[in-house]
């Protein structure tokens, strides 16, 4: 195999891989969040305020996942 | 495929190379500020629809400062109601034929990123003087410095990622669908992509007025609930 075709190969795993944390981790939050505004409804504006910064937050990793599939894909230091 | 990651010069100005980003990010500050300029030349106190409209706007993001904060929000709102202002046009630029999102490429996002990066220094340093502000990098104990550092760093470069992965994403998954289904099937996704512009808009706003109030919140305080 070249070095391009590893290079996809890893853009796919990570991608693929690094997906999977983040959405359990959104599912998570989202439910947590529903269950406190559904106790608490006079919260809801704080709590999803906090939600969605902590969604970015979570969301951030799989965008470096991206972002190294990216760079593999379009800028790679190994593959000229 | 082209690289999301670099973009062609149109033409360059003397030594300098000017892309299309540049040029559409300087039309939507120029689009701005004289929207700007022109509606809050002749303010009144009996506000007229464009006034009134402008002072909702400026309300809520008063509000929301106020809420995150939980202080006055007149020093933070020039700050973050600009990027805030700016990013909705910009992220949901992609819409328009012909344009495109600034924000789906690294410079400007990066120089974003930059302007909170600065900004927290300049409001830290403004609220609790020089030597104050840098020694909240030695506590709780110097070795927690490089930490501290550290998460100076990441966290602009974070703050430049996110946004750039969410815009040129979406960009992304709309060219591969437009080049599988070209009619109508797009269009749900274009008005997925003006929501996920509006959210991205508000979290980088959030996340400058978060990280602007940890830094002016850095002399002990006493402690209050909801802190981050």
């Amino acid at each position: 195999m070249t070095v391009q075709s590893w290079s996809i190969l890893g853009a796919v795993i990570a991608v693929s891989f690094g997906a999977i944390g983040p959405a359990f981790a959104e599912g998570r939050a989202i439910a947590s969040a529903m269950e406190a505004i559904a106790r608490q409804p006079e919260a809801g504006g704080t709590i999803s305020r906090t939600l969605f910064v902590g969604l970015a937050m979570i969301e951030a990793i799989a965008i470096y996942c991206l972002v190294i599939a990216l760079v593999l894909l379009f800028a790679n230091p190994f593959a000229h | 495929m082209s690289s999301p990651l670099v973009e062609a010069p149109l033409f360059t100005l003397g030594p300098v190379p000017i892309a299309g980003s540049v040029l559409t990010s300087f039309a939507i500050t120029a689009v701005l500020a004289t929207a700007s300029h022109l509606l809050t030349r002749r303010l009144s106190l009996h506000p007229g629809r464009a006034q009134a409209a402008l002072e909702l706007v400026v309300s809520t993001i008063d509000g929301q400062i106020r809420d995150v904060l939980r202080r006055d929000p007149a020093p933070y709102t020039p700050l973050v109601g600009t990027l805030f202002l700016y990013l909705i046009v910009a992220n949901d630029l992609e819409v328009v034929p012909l344009l495109h999102s600034p924000t789906a490429r690294l410079e400007t996002t990066m120089a974003l990123a930059l302007v909170v990066f600065f900004s927290v220094y300049v409001y830290g340093i403004r609220a609790n003087g020089l030597r104050r502000y840098l020694k909240h990098f030695v506590e709780p104990t110097p070795l927690l410095a490089p930490i501290h550092l550290l998460s100076e760093a990441t966290r602009t470069f974070a703050l430049m990622m996110r946004l750039l992965g969410n815009i040129m994403s979406h960009g992304l998954v709309l060219a591969i669908v437009v080049s599988l289904a070209g009619l109508l099937v797009p269009v749900p996704i274009m008005a997925f992509g003006l929501f996920i512009g509006v959210v991205q808009a508000y979290i980088f706003a959030v996340l400058a007025t978060v990280y602007v109030g940890a830094a002016v919140e850095t002399a002990p305080a006493p402690a209050r609930e909801g802190a981050t």
